[in-house]
C-alpha cells in the first residue's frame, strides 16, 4: 500500500466554518456550460485543433500522399547523395517542393508521407489501447467496487500485482519474446494489460462510495437488479471521472507506443511509426537533424496537446462538480 | 510492527515468485526454441538435442522452472561430466550470444546504471521540489505560470527526442559538452560530471516535472490546513510556520513516492543509456532485445521487478518511520 | 491617567468593524459595522447561525482573515489599536496576549508533531533562550492545568492518540503557556460529544476564573453561552442583532430573531419550552 491520494478524490476544501464567505455565483455544472468554459480556454482549443489535425492526417493519409507525390515506402535515390553516405541533397534534409519535409537519408523515403502514415499507426494504437484500457478498467473497477467481498479481493490483488510490475521493461520483454507478426494488435493488448488497473482503482473507489448513496439505496429498495443499478445509477455518475482519466491516459499511450517502437519492439519496419522513425534517425542526428526533428516535433506536440487537454478537462469538470 | 514486516516480506516474496513464473512462461514457452537459435544455421538435430540436454530444455516445464528458481537461490550446474559448468547463485543462466553468465554481465554494467540513476534522482528531486516550492509561493503569478509551462513540456517531451535535441545542440553545434562516455569519477571528476550531465537531465526531466506539480499541489493544500492557521494564531513567524507546519507535511508524501520512482528508474534508463550509448544495464537489455538474447532480457526484467518490489517495501517502511499516524497506530 | 481609570477601560473595544470580500459584483460584506466591548476578565458570547459572520469577527481580531478579505473599523485591545499594527507587531500579540481555540481540534493540530511540542511552540517563539527542558516543563504544566492525566507521559504523544475531548484540552493548554489576556474560542465544543462539551465549558470557565483572562466564546448554540458568558452579542448575516448582559438577553430578548434562537433551545422545563416553540412558529 502506498499513500498516493488521487487528485480526483480530493473533495472540496474541508475544515471549520468559513462563515459568510461569498458563495461563488456560478450555477451547477451543465453540459453546455462546460462546453462554453472549454471554448473560452485558448490553450484547450489550440490543443484540440492540433489533435484534430493529426487525426485528419491519419484518416486522409492516402489522399495527402497522392497530393505530395511520394508514398511512405517509395525509395527516391535521386534525393540523396551516394557520395556522402546517402545524405539528403539540399537544405534541411532535402526539404523542397518534391519532398515537403525532406527525405530519409540512405534510401530517400519521403518524410512527409511517413509522418502522415505514422500518425495513422500512432493514433490507432493509442486510441485503441485507451479504449481497451477504459473498458477493462471500468468493468473491473465497477465489479470490484459494487460486489465487494471475495470478487473485490481477487481483482484488487491482481491490480496491485500488475501495478507492482516495472511495466515498461516488462512490455519490452513480453513483446520481444512474442512473434513479430501482428505487432500493432499485440501492442494494444500489452499496453492495455498493464494500463487498466490505474483506472480501475479509481472507478472502484468511486463505485464503493456511490453504492452507499441514497439514490442507489432507493433503486435497490424498489427492486432494481444489480445490472440495472450499475448501468443506470452508478455508471452515469462515473462518466466525468472516466472522461478525465481516459484523456489523461492517451498521452501516456502515445508515448509508450513511440518508446516501444523506438526500442525496436513496437511497430516493425517498413511500416512507419513516429517512435520508430526517431529510432532510425539516431545514427544520423549529427549530420541530418531534420530527420529526427520532424517526427520528434510531431510526437512531442501530440503528447503535449493530450496532456494539456486532459488537464483542462479535469479542471473544468472538477470546478463544475465542486459547485454542484 | 513485526507482524507488518513479516506480512510485507511474504507479500514481496509472492509478487517476486509470480514475476518469475510469468516471465519464465513468456520466454521459455511462447518464444521460439532457444536451442535452434543458439545452434545457428549449420545445425544438426543431434547438436540441437545436445544443447537441449545441456540447458535442461528436454525436461518438462515445471522441472525447468524449479531448476531455474533453484539456480536463483542456490546456483545450478549445467551439463554433466567434463562439460559441466557451475553457475553460482544468483544464477540467471548464460547468454545465448556471448555464453557469459548473465549475472556477471549485469553486475559489470551496474556501476554505470547506478551512476546515471542516482544522478538523475538527485537532479529531479532538487529541481522538482524547488520548482514546486517556487510555484506554490508565487501561486498564480508569472513564475508559477512559467514553471507550469516548463512542467508540461517536461512531461510531454519523449526522453529520446530530448536526448537527440540536447546532443545536437550542446555537443554537435555548440561543442559545450563531450559525447557521453562512462568516465569514472576517480579519473576526472570534472569530465565525469560533463559526461553524465546530459543523461542525468534526460532521465530526470519527466520525473522532475511530476515532482514539481506534486510539490506545488501539496504545499498549497497544506497551507490551507487548519493546523497552519493554528500555528499562525500562536504568533509564529511566517518562516517558522512554513518550515515546521507547511513543509514537513507537504514533503513527506514526496519522499515516499521518491523511493518507488527511484526503483522504477531502470525502465527509463533503458532508453537513456541506449540513446547515449552508455554501457549500462539498460543498454544491455536493449541490445539483448535486438539479438533476441532471452536469458539476458529475463535477467534484467527480474532485476527490475526486484527493485520495484523492494522499493515499494522501503517506501512502506519509510512511511511508518516518518508519519507518526502510521508509526504508533491509534493506541490510547 | 490613573490606575483606576485604566481598569475601567474595556480590554477589547470594537467599533465599526467591517469585513468584506471584493467580488466582481462589488464587495460582499460578511461583517457589517460591528460594535462591542469586552470588559477585563469578562466573558462575551457571540451567537449566530453559520454564515452570520461570527467566525470572521474572531479572525478579524486575530488578524488572520483569509486572503483577499478587507478589514475596516477599529479594534482596540488594551489601549492599542490592532488594525494599525504591522504584521510583525501583530505576531507578537498573537499567541502571547490573544490566544485562540479553534473548532475542530483534530485538524487544528499538526499530526506530525507531539502535543508537547505544539503546546510549547508559542512559548518558545515568544520567549528567547528557552531550553528544550524548560519548554517541556511548560507543556506539562499547561496539560496539567487542563486536567490531562499523566501529563508527563502524554506530552510525548501525537494528536491522533488523543480522544476528541482530550484534543480540545490540548488546544486549550496551547493557549495557556503564555498567560494571555484574551482567549477567543471559536465553536470549541461543536465537534464534541454532548457529555464532553460540558466538561470543556467547565474548563474554560475555570481557566477564566483562575487566570483572569477575558474570554470570547463564539457559538451557534445558546445553551453553550448560557453557561459561560456574562455578555451576549447576537449576529445574523453580518449584522449585529442585539447585545446586552447575558441575563437581560436571555430573560428579556428585544428582537424577534433573538427570541427565535432562544426558543429553539431545549429547556429543563420541557413543557414550557415546547409550548413556546409552537407559539413562536405560529407567530411567523
Amino acid at each position: 500500500m502506498t499513500f498516493t491520494p488521487t487528485e480526483l478524490e480530493v473533495e472540496g476544501a474541508a475544515g471549520g466554518e468559513t462563515a459568510g464567505e461569498p458563495a461563488p455565483s456560478s450555477p451547477p455544472a451543465s453540459g453546455r456550460r462546460l462546453v462554453r468554459a472549454f471554448l473560452r480556454d485558448r490553450a484547450a482549443v489550440a490543443c484540440s485543433a492540433y489533435i484534430l489535425l493529426v487525426v485528419l492526417m491519419a484518416v486522409f493519409a492516402p489522399l495527402l500522399v497522392k497530393l505530395s507525390g511520394y508514398g511512405p515506402l517509395e525509395f527516391d535515390q535521386g534525393a540523396v547523395d551516394p557520395n556522402l553516405g546517402g545524405l539528403p541533397l539540399g537544405w534541411g534534409g532535402g526539404i523542397g517542393a518534391d519532398h515537403w519535409f525532406g527525405v530519409e537519408p540512405g534510401n530517400g523515403r519521403d518524410i512527409f508521407a511517413r509522418i502522415v502514415y505514422g500518425a495513422r499507426v500512432s493514433m490507432t494504437i493509442a486510441l485503441l489501447a485507451t479504449a481497451l484500457t477504459s473498458v477493462l478498467g471500468v468493468v473491473f473497477g465497477l465489479v470490484a467496487g459494487y460486489f465487494g467481498g471475495r470478487v473485490d479481493m481477487v481483482i484488487s490483488r491482481v491490480m496491485e500485482f500488475l501495478m507492482a510490475f516495472p511495466a515498461l521493461i516488462f512490455m519490452i520483454a513480453v513483446l520481444s519474446a512474442l512473434p513479430a507478426d501482428n505487432r500493432q494488435v499485440l501492442l494494444v493488448v500489452v499496453i492495455s494489460f498493464f494500463g487498466w488497473p490505474y483506472l480501475a482503482r479509481i472507478v472502484r473507489g468511486q463505485t464503493m462510495s456511490l453504492k452507499q448513496r441514497e439514490f442507489v439505496e432507493s433503486a435497490r429498495a424498489s427492486g432494481a437488479s444489480s445490472a440495472q443499478i450499475i448501468f443506470k445509477e452508478i455508471l452515469p455518475n462515473l462518466s466525468s471521472t472516466i472522461i478525465v482519466m481516459t484523456t489523461l491516459a492517451v498521452p501516456g499511450y502515445v508515448g509508450t507506443e513511440a518508446g516501444l517502437s523506438f526500442l525496436g519492439v513496437g511497430v516493425v519496419p517498413p511500416t512507419p511509426s513516429w517512435g520508430q522513425m526517431i529510432a532510425s534517425s539516431v545514427p544520423w542526428y549529427a549530420v541530418d537533424p531534420a530527420y529526427f526533428l520532424f517526427p520528434g516535433a510531431f510526437l512531442f506536440l501530440l503528447v503535449l496537446s493530450f496532456t494539456v487537454l486532459g488537464d483542462r478537462i479535469k479542471k473544468i469538470v472538477e470546478s463544475g462538480e465542486g459547485r454542484a | 510492527m513485526i507482524r507488518v514486516l513479516v506480512n510485507r516480506l511474504l507479500g514481496m516474496a509472492v509478487v517476486l515468485f509470480l514475476v518469475c513464473a510469468f516471465t519464465y512462461v513468456i520466454f521459455f514457452v511462447l518464444s521460439p526454441d532457444p536451442a535452434v537459435q543458439i545452434c545457428g544455421k549449420n545445425c544438426t538435430p543431434e547438436a540441437i538435442d545436445q544443447i537441449r540436454a545441456n540447458l535442461g530444455l528436454d525436461q518438462p516445464f515445471w522441472t525447468q522452472f524449479w531448476t531455474f528458481l533453484g539456480g536463483l537461490f542456490a546456483g545450478r550446474t549445467y551439463g554433466t561430466g567434463a562439460n559441466a559448468i557451475e553457475c553460482v547463485a544468483p544464477c540467471l543462466g548464460y547468454s545465448f550470444q556471448s555464453s557469459q553468465p548473465v549475472t556477471d554481465m549485469i553486475l559489470q554494467r551496474l556501476p554505470v546504471s547506478v551512476t546515471v540513476a542516482v544522478g538523475a534522482a538527485v537532479l529531479w528531486l532538487l529541481a522538482g521540489v524547488s520548482a514546486g516550492l517556487v510555484s506554490a509561493v508565487r501561486e498564480g503569478r508569472f513564475a508559477d505560470r512559467f514553471i507550469a509551462g516548463l512542467t508540461l513540456t517536461g512531461m510531454s517531451v519523449p526522453n529520446y527526442v530530448l536526448a537527440l535535441s540536447l546532443q545536437f545542440l550542446l555537443v554537435v553545434t555548440l561543442g559545450w559538452l563531450p559525447f557521453p562516455q562512462a568516465v569514472a569519477f576517480g579519473d576526472d571528476p570534472g569530465q565525469w560530471f560533463a559526461n553524465f550531465l546530459m543523461p542525468w537531465i534526460v532521465l530526470s526531466i519527466g520525473a522532475a516535472a511530476v515532482y514539481t506539480r506534486l510539490t506545488r499541489a501539496n504545499v498549497i493544500e497544506t497551507l490551507q490546513e487548519n493546523y497552519v492557521r493554528t500555528a499562525r494564531a500562536k504568533g509564529l513567524s511566517p518562516g517558522l510556520v512554513w518550515r515546521r507546519h507547511a513543509l514537513r507535511p507537504a514533503l513527506t508524501p514526496i519522499v515516499t513516492i521518491f523511493g518507488m520512482d527511484f526503483a522504477g528508474l531502470l525502465g527509463g534508463a533503458l532508453i537513456t543509456e541506449t540513446v547515449f550509448g552508455l554501457n549500462g544495464v539498460g543498454k544491455l537489455a536493449a541490445d539483448s532485445i535486438t539479438k533476441n538474447d532471452q536469458p539476458v532480457i529475463m535477467g534484467v526484467t527480474l532485476l527490475a521487478a526486484f527493485l520495484v518490489v523492494v522499493g515499494n517495501m522501503v517506501v512502506d517502511l519509510l512511511y511508518t518511520a516518518i508519519d507518526p499516524r502510521v508509526r504508533v497506530g491509534s493506541s490510547a | 491617567m490613573t490606575a483606576s481609570h485604566e481598569d475601567e477601560r474595556p480590554l477589547l473595544r470594537v467599533r465599526g468593524l467591517t469585513v468584506a470580500f471584493p467580488t466582481a459584483a462589488g464587495a460582499t460584506e460578511v461583517v457589517k459595522s460591528l460594535d462591542f466591548d469586552l470588559a477585563r476578565g469578562g466573558a462575551l458570547g457571540i451567537v449566530g447561525e453559520s454564515g452570520s459572520g461570527k467566525s470572521m469577527t474572531s479572525l478579524a481580531i486575530m488578524g488572520l482573515l483569509p486572503k483577499g478579505a478587507e478589514r475596516t473599523g477599529s479594534i482596540e485591545f488594551d489601549g492599542a489599536e490592532l488594525t494599525a499594527l504591522k504584521e510583525r507587531e501583530m505576531q507578537a500579540v498573537r499567541g502571547d496576549r490573544i490566544a485562540m481555540v479553534f473548532q475542530d481540534p483534530l485538524s487544528s493540530l499538526n499530526p506530525y508533531y507531539t502535543v508537547g511540542t505544539q503546546i510549547a511552540e508559542a512559548y518558545r517563539s515568544h520567549r528567547t533562550g528557552v531550553t528544550r527542558r524548560q519548554a517541556r516543563r511548560v507543556a506539562i504544566e499547561a496539560m496539567e492545568r487542563v486536567h490531562i492525566r499523566d501529563a508527563a507521559r502524554r506530552v510525548d504523544h501525537y494528536p491522533h492518540q488523543f480522544s476528541g475531548g482530550m484534543r480540545q484540552r490540548v488546544m486549550i493548554a496551547m493557549t495557556l503557556s503564555m498567560e494571555p489576556d484574551l482567549i477567543i474560542a471559536d465553536e470549541p465544543t461543536t465537534a464534541l460529544d454532548v457529555t464532553v462539551q460540558a466538561q470543556i465549558l467547565d474548563l474554560l470557565a475555570e481557566i477564566r476564573r483562575d487566570t483572569g483572562a477575558g474570554l470570547i466564546l463564539i457559538t451557534h448554540d445558546l445553551a453553550v453561552v448560557s453557561e459561560v458568558a456574562d455578555h451576549l452579542v447576537v449576529m445574523r448575516e453580518g449584522d449585529l442583532v442585539e447585545q446586552g448582559t447575558a441575563e437581560r438577553v436571555f430573560c428579556d430578548p428585544r428582537e424577534p430573531y433573538t427570541r427565535m434562537l432562544l426558543d429553539a433551545v431545549p429547556r429543563i422545563d420541557d413543557e414550557i419550552g415546547l409550548l413556546k416553540t409552537t407559539t413562536a412558529e405560529e407567530d411567523r
